[in-house]
Parts: structure tokens; C-alpha cells; sequence
């Protein structure tokens, strides 16, 4: 069964994000470095959120791909997300 | 749906490929021949973990040691249950029915990666063994209980690593086995299957398959730490270094309680089945089972903190968990009165499967019923431990899964061998299990309300009664075994020859020989607008 | 039936079903140390101090080169999904040698990281460990020792699933109209990296 035409991602598209990857690492480095007591974790979470939705998205080629493989992506990530959540449910209230 | 010519084609079991006797066997590719070499395998491991079960039984006869101590009854009931659930019921349906079915019923020639089927099978083999070994060698039978709960699964001096680790290796296999559906159900419908026309046992197959590619890997990262606390040390669930024991208990139940869905949805599956076939009548509220499916599937991930409501959890996480658990129970609710609604007014065809059936709802229902108990917080501080859980999971389990497979082993059975079974043994040996089946689990409901704990080899004098009439139940139970295992082996060497359709089925397996050809189909049907899989007259 | 001389042939080449099996496989690592990482949360919030303090002792410098070598091989492996499709045999098989060796490069880094920490004593169960240093601490450092291992040994998985990858296609079994191979490896090495992307905050960067 073969696919539809496939797209091909011109390489300059993979060096923007890797550019765009290196600068947020640098200043997840940064914003680390400052004293931001309880939110220097959630501030280094977001940085490791958006870099991975840069990866997702271009380089696992999401942005090209059918809805329904985003979809299943994304229900996995809430899943982890719920789970998470659910535990701290025991840890938070003890 | 125009049934195929498949007259050039020989029959999966009669195919001679390019490798000869047993190897064509254990190197084929053919997932129906993979479902047999599955089916054949969890025989010989289900005769043992009964065995195991039997010999419980027989110590729980009378109160102190009766054929064992109290070390050998705690390995007994620890590898009764690794054999039990990571063998039998995990694996169950999908891995026998789902192989030997699914790509029939939705008009495929196999699945999507044939030989990563039979490499499952073989990660199967392969766990079984590591199981096994860790009975035979080194410093005793594992004694933690299948939960292996830490500390004590780290601490014991006895065989746990072998143990853990085809346990990990087990799960590989359903990982492996969740995946390669799922492609297949995604991908290989034949042209006008829609997913709105796929049989149900097809749409339970797909929930449980996501359940076991997504929870089966925190169980593997699980029993990976355990095994690291053993070698080194680290210190992830070990109290003395900081690490919290109940912390183990989340990530074990994460799975585990999913792992429950993986045995009872492709279960309801083959009830969905069975109960249209014999009521010659469209299955009641097909959608409402569908979203019913996938409902228990996702739900299913958020209640597992009600094993652990006596561990130590918070009192929000405990309301959490109840409140969840009582809601995951409405979607199966939903299917027993489609079941129900669709006999009303059918035209009912009493056969073995349709017993297995009926007796099915009969248990599950009680099982279930009896999950409430165990789900408010309450009355789990009473019951928690107890012969009452032994009870419950009995009846939801053995009594679910277990008579949904019997149910589909007498519904197929004709199918999947070409031969059909004598059905005055098979009905007398559904009536002598169910007997033996109520005889030995109901008295473990009073037992367990009264106080008697679990996985005790010993137990006060006022609960003797109980114990010896589930101790004769178990023999009954076992009788009835025999007869009907007996009965299925000898008919499919000697049975008389069966016809393709013989219950009137309206799915695609019913269209192609018994038992089906190499390739299922000569061609790949087509499904028409005004084709269903229930489209009874 | 006869026993014929029925030999079933299949070339069914589905790159979307390899693809969507590869996805499959690629959530199974999601939950595997998406675990790992609630394990992580919950013991951080446990013990808040200790992991502050505990991760000072890695060095951001070693782990943010570290970083920047999986980023540039997540970039050289995708790059070479498009060389294929162009048909250019040669780039793709360069861009994929140059992600071996950034992914072997990081490996070497890991193995001095992690004995710059053994000759200090600090490995899993060590009497340095387990009897001086506080139980936050142990943790940190046990959890450390897992998630950094577990992702090493997939590294090592990725680099010899890419070196069969560049076999195939210098023989051309993997070549623009069949290239599910390749972009899969692809896919695999680009979780491998995401991973170590919230692995690096986690424990270098909250000090």
C-alpha cells in the first residue's frame, strides 16, 4: 500500500530549529542561574516543554503528519501529565 | 458478504511450508498458528497454577499445617499468581483469539508484523522459563505475592530476579502483541470496513491493545528498580534511605489495575459476540458498547489507588480514587443491559457458548457488585486483605475472563479446528465447573467479611466450615475442568467435521472454511453500505 | 487438502503502518521513564534542599555540551531523511555518520562523568553514598545514575540501529521510495533526545 506523495522538508528548516534549540538551551542555563526560589523548576520545565515541541513538530516531522498520529501523541503526553497529577493527589494532601 | 473460493488453498493447519513437523509450527508467521502455539502453551501453564491453586486449597482444609508450612504456602500462593496473571488472563483472549480472529474478522490476510507476532510468542516462552527457573534454582521460591511489593520483594533472601525478570520479559510480549494490533486494526481493513462496522470483540481487542502498549511499560520500569534495589542498593523504594514503599505500591497498581482491563474488555468482547450469534438479533446499542469500551479503557487508568486505600495515602487521594472507581463501574453496567436487551425478543439458540455466556453475566455481575464493596472507603478498611478481595477478583476474573474464554473457546472451536465437540460433555462439564465454581468462591465472600485475612496458611477454628466447603468446591471445580478440557482436546482430533457457519454467525469468520485456509481469504472482501457485522433478519 | 506447493510471498511495504508502529513504540518509552520522572517529582518535592544540593555536584558544562551534541544529531539525522528523499546517497550516509559520532561522543563524556563520581565514591549503594551523605541526597543520586544509565544504553541502542540503517542504505535497500527505515531510526533518535532534554534540566540546571 504505498503513501501519498511525501513531503520533503527543505534543510534549512532543520538547522532554524536547531539554532532556535541552542539559544533556548542557553537560556534555560540562564534563567537557572537566577534565584527564582519555587519557579526556577517551572521555569526549567517550560524551557524543556518548548524545546520538545520544537523537536516533535519538525524534526519527528509531526507538522507534516495526519491528524490522528497528533492525536495519539498528544493523548500519550496527557496521559503521563494525569498521572503526575493523580500521585501528587497522595503526596501533596499527606 | 460473498463467502470465498479458497479451493486452491490449503488449510492453515494442514500447510507444509519450509519448515517441516514441530519447527513449521514454532518458526510460522501465520498468527493463527501463533494463536494455537499461545493457546497450547497457556494450557500447560494454567494446569499448573491450578495445580498450585488446588494444593492451596487442600492446606486451607483445616486450620494449622496440613500438607504445608507457612514459607511454602506464601510461594504457593506467589507463584499461583505470577502463573495466573502474567501468563494466563494478561495474555488470555488477545494473545489466543485475538491472534486466531482479528485479522479474519476485519477481512486481512495476517496482521500488520507477522514475524514480530511470533517473536511475542517466543518473549512468552521465554518469560515462562525465567519464571520457572526461579522455582528450581537458587534460594527458594519467590514468597512476596505477585505484587512483589517493596520493601520485602528487595529484602527476601529467595529467588526473586529470575522471577522479576521474566515478569519483565512477559510484558515485552504484550507490548509487543498491544502494538501489532493496533497497526493491524489501523491499517488493514479490508475496503468498506469502517470502524463503525467493526464486530465488537474487534473494538475491545483495540482498547485492551492500547492499554497494553501504554501501561505494561511502567510495570517493566517497575520490577527494573526492584531489581536495582536488590543489586545495589539505590535506595528508590527502601524506607532506610529515604526512599517510600508506597511509592512503589502507585507505580505497581498504574499498571496493574489497567492490566485488569486488558483481561475483561476482549472478554465483553466475545460476549458481545456470542450473545447476538444465539439470539439471532442485532447487538442492543452497538455505539453505547463502543463508547462503553473505550470509556472503561481510559477510565481504567485513574483509579488504581483503590488497592492501597490502607497503605498510608492521603485523604484526598483516597476520596480521589473512590469517587473514580465508582464512576469506571457505570460503562460496564452499560454493556450487561445491552447483553440483557439484546435477548429480549431474540431468538435464542441454547448452545455451550450461550451457557458460558449467560453464567458469564451471572458472575461478572456479582464480582462487580461485590468491586463496589471494596471501592468505598468504609467498608475497604474491613474487607481490605481479606477472603473477601480473594472473592472478588475470583469471580471478576476467573469468573470473567476466565468463562469468557471458555465461552469463545466453544464459540470458535469449530473455526479455528474443523471439528466439532461432543455437546452433552461440554454442557456437562459447564455445569459441573459452574457448581464447583460458586461452591468454592461464595463461602470466601462470608469468610472474608468475618475477618479470615489472605494469603494465610492458617486460620482460626470458626472459620473452618467455610473453608472446607470451598476446599470440596475447588474439587468440583477441578472435575468439571477435566471433563471439559478433555472433551475439546479429543474433538479436535476426532470430532466430526464442522461447516463453515454452523451458529449463523454474520462476522467475517463465519464466511471462510473451517477450519480457514492459509491466507483466510482468496480475496479480500468488501464490505457493502447495508453489510454489518449484526445484521441479523 | 493437498499439501501443495503453496508458497506465500508478501511485499507489503507500508510506510505509514511502519511508521505509526514506530510511534507505538517510541509512547512505550514515554511511559517507561515518564515513570521514572514522577519518581524524580515526587522525592524532589520530598526533599527540596537535598536535591538543590545534590546537584551541584554535576557540571552544567559537561551536561550542557552534552546537550548541544544530542541537538546537532537530532538536527543531522533529520537532515538526512530529506538527503533520501533527494536521493542523495552519499549526504544521507555522511549526516548519518556524523550522528554516530556525536552519539558516541556524548557516550564518552557520560563514562567521564560518571567516574569523576565513582572515584569520589559516590556510586549506587556506596558506603560514601548510603552511610554520609542525607537521604535526599541518595536519592538524587540514585535516580541520577538510572536515568542517566537507562538513557545511555539507549543511546547505544539508537547507534546500532542507525549503523544497520547505514548499511542498508549503501546498499540501496533504503532509497527514496522505501525509506521507512530510516525515518523511523529517525524518530527513535529524536526521543532519545527529547528525553535527555528534560533529563538535563532536571539534574543540572535547579541548583
Amino acid at each position: 500500500m504505498s503513501d501519498e506523495k511525501k513531503h520533503v522538508v527543505p534543510y534549512r528548516v532543520y538547522v532554524i530549529v536547531l539554532i532556535a534549540l541552542v539559544i533556548l538551551t542557553l537560556l534555560s542555563i540562564g534563567i537557572t542561574g537566577i534565584e527564582l526560589g519555587k519557579y526556577t523548576v517551572a521555569g526549567a520545565l517550560i524551557f524543556a516543554i518548548v524545546k520538545s515541541f520544537l523537536v516533535l513538530t519538525w524534526f519527528m516531522h509531526l507538522k507534516y503528519d495526519k491528524l490522528y498520529i497528533k492525536l495519539m501523541v498528544g493523548f500519550v503526553f496527557a496521559i503521563l501529565v494525569v498521572t503526575i497529577v493523580v500521585t501528587f493527589l497522595d503526596y501533596l494532601y499527606r | 458478504m460473498q463467502s470465498t473460493n479458497v479451493a486452491n488453498q490449503p488449510n492453515y493447519l494442514e500447510y507444509r511450508g519450509k519448515y517441516k513437523g514441530l519447527l513449521g509450527w514454532i518458526f510460522s508467521t501465520d498468527h493463527k498458528r501463533i494463536g494455537l502455539l499461545y493457546l497450547y502453551s497457556m494450557l500447560i501453564m494454567f494446569s499448573i497454577g491450578a495445580l498450585l491453586g488446588l494444593a492451596m486449597k487442600f492446606e486451607l482444609l483445616a486450620p494449622g499445617k496440613t500438607i504445608m508450612d507457612a514459607q511454602l504456602y506464601n510461594a504457593t500462593f506467589t507463584v499461583h499468581g505470577v502463573i495466573m496473571i502474567f501468563m494466563i488472563v494478561i495474555p488470555g483472549l488477545p494473545a489466543v483469539f485475538g491472534n486466531l480472529l482479528l485479522p479474519i474478522m476485519i477481512g486481512a490476510k495476517d496482521v500488520a508484523f507477522p514475524k514480530l507476532n511470533l517473536l511475542s510468542w517466543w518473549f512468552y516462552v521465554a518469560g515462562v522459563f525465567l519464571v520457572l527457573s526461579a522455582l528450581i534454582f537458587g534460594q527458594g521460591m519467590p514468597d512476596t505475592g505477585w505484587t512483589f511489593y517493596a520493601p520485602y520483594s528487595f529484602k527476601t533472601g529467595t529467588n526473586m530476579l529470575p522471577a522479576i525478570f521474566g515478569a519483565f520479559v512477559l510484558g515485552f510480549s504484550s507490548i509487543l502483541t498491544g502494538l501489532n494490533f493496533l497497526v493491524t486494526i489501523h491499517r488493514l481493513r479490508c475496503p468498506g470496513l469502517k470502524w463503525t462496522k467493526l464486530p465488537l470483540f474487534v473494538w475491545t481487542l483495540y482498547g485492551t491493545a492500547w492499554i497494553q502498549l501504554l501501561a505494561t511499560p511502567v510495570v517493566g520500569i517497575t520490577l527494573v528498580l526492584v531489581a536495582m534495589e536488590r543489586m545495589f542498593g539505590v535506595g528508590v523504594f527502601d524506607p532506610a534511605l529515604g526512599g517510600d514503599p508506597v511509592l512503589y505500591q502507585h507505580l505497581f497498581w498504574i499498571y496493574s489495575h489497567p492490566a485488569v482491563y486488558v483481561m475483561i474488555l476482549p472478554a465483553m468482547g466475545a460476549i458481545s459476540e456470542i450473545i447476538p450469534t444465539f439470539s439471532q438479533k442485532h447487538i442492543f446499542g452497538y455505539k453505547a458498547i463502543i463508547a462503553s469500551t473505550m470509556a472503561i479503557a481510559f477510565v481504567g487508568y485513574l483509579v488504581w489507588g483503590h488497592h492501597m486505600f490502607t497503605a498510608g495515602m492521603s485523604g484526598t487521594a483516597q476520596y480521589y480514587f473512590s469517587l473514580l472507581t465508582f464512576i469506571v463501574a457505570i460503562p460496564s453496567a452499560i454493556k450487561v443491559f445491552n447483553w440483557i436487551s439484546t435477548m429480549y425478543k431474540g431468538s435464542i439458540n441454547l448452545q455451550t457458548p450461550f451457557y458460558w455466556a449467560v453464567s458469564f453475566i451471572f458472575v461478572f455481575m456479582i464480582g462487580g457488585l461485590s468491586g463496589l464493596v471494596l471501592g468505598a472507603l468504609a467498608t475497604n478498611i474491613y474487607v481490605h486483605d481479606t477472603a473477601f478481595v480473594v472473592a472478588h477478583f475470583h469471580y471478576i476474573v476467573f469468573g470473567g475472563t476466565g468463562f469468557a474464554f471458555f465461552a469463545a473457546m466453544h464459540y470458535w472451536f469449530p473455526k479455528i479446528f474443523g471439528r466439532m465437540y461432543d455437546t452433552a460433555w461440554a454442557n456437562t462439564g459447564w455445569l459441573v465447573f459452574f457448581i464447583g465454581f460458586l461452591t468454592l468462591y461464595s463461602p470466601m465472600f462470608y469468610l472474608g467479611m468475618m475477618g479470615m485475612p489472605r494469603r494465610y496458611y492458617d486460620y482460626l477454628e470458626e472459620f473452618h466450615g467455610g473453608n472446607i466447603l470451598s476446599t470440596f468446591g475447588s474439587w468440583i471445580l477441578a472435575t468439571g475442568l477435566i471433563i471439559i478440557i478433555t472433551n475439546l482436546v479429543r474433538s479436535a482430533r476426532n470430532g466430526p467435521k464442522a461447516e463453515a457457519n454452523p451458529w449463523h454467525g454474520k462476522t467475517l469468520e463465519w464466511t471462510v472454511p473451517s477450519p480457514p485456509p492459509l491466507e483466510n481469504f482468496d480475496e479480500i472482501p468488501e464490505i457493502g453500505e447495508h453489510d454489518g457485522p449484526y445484521n441479523y433478519k | 487438502m493437498e499439501n501443495s506447493s503453496h508458497t506465500v510471498v508478501h511485499d507489503h511495504y507500508d510506510a505509514e503502518a511502519s511508521k505509526i508502529g514506530m510511534w507505538l513504540f517510541i509512547f512505550t518509552e514515554l511511559l517507561l521513564f515518564g515513570m521514572l520522572f514522577v519518581i524524580y517529582s515526587v522525592y524532589r518535592f520530598m526533599n527540596p534542599e537535598a536535591f538543590h544540593l545534590a546537584a551541584e555536584e554535576l557540571d552544567t558544562f559537561i551536561g550542557a555540551v552534552n546537550t548541544i551534541i544530542l541537538l546537532v544529531s537530532s538536527m543531522t539525522i533529520a537532515m538526512s531523511t530529506t538527503a533520501i528523499q533527494k536521493g542523495n546517497k552519499r549526504f544521507t550516509l555522511l549526516l548519518l555518520v556524523i550522528t554516530v559520532i556525536l552519539g558516541i561522543v556524548f557516550l564518552v563524556n557520560k563514562y567521564f562523568e560518571w567516574k569523576v563520581k565513582f572515584d569520589h565514591g559516590i556510586f549506587p549503594g556506596s558506603e560514601m553514598l548510603t552511610q554520609t551523605l542525607s537521604q535526599g541526597e541518595i536519592l538524587f543520586f540514585g535516580l541520577y545514575f538510572i536515568m542517566t544509565g537507562l538513557h545511555a544504553l539507549h543511546i547505544v541502542i539508537g547507534i546500532v540501529f542507525i549503523a544497520v540503517v547505514m548499511q542498508k542504505v549503501a546498499k540501496r535497500k533504503i532509497h527514496a521510495q522505501r525509506s521507512a527505515l530510516l525515518d523511523n531510526a529517525g524518530l527513535y533518535w529524536h526521543l532519545v533526545d527529547i528525553i535527555w532534554i528534560f533529563l538535563f534540566p532536571l539534574f543540572y540546571l535547579l541548583t
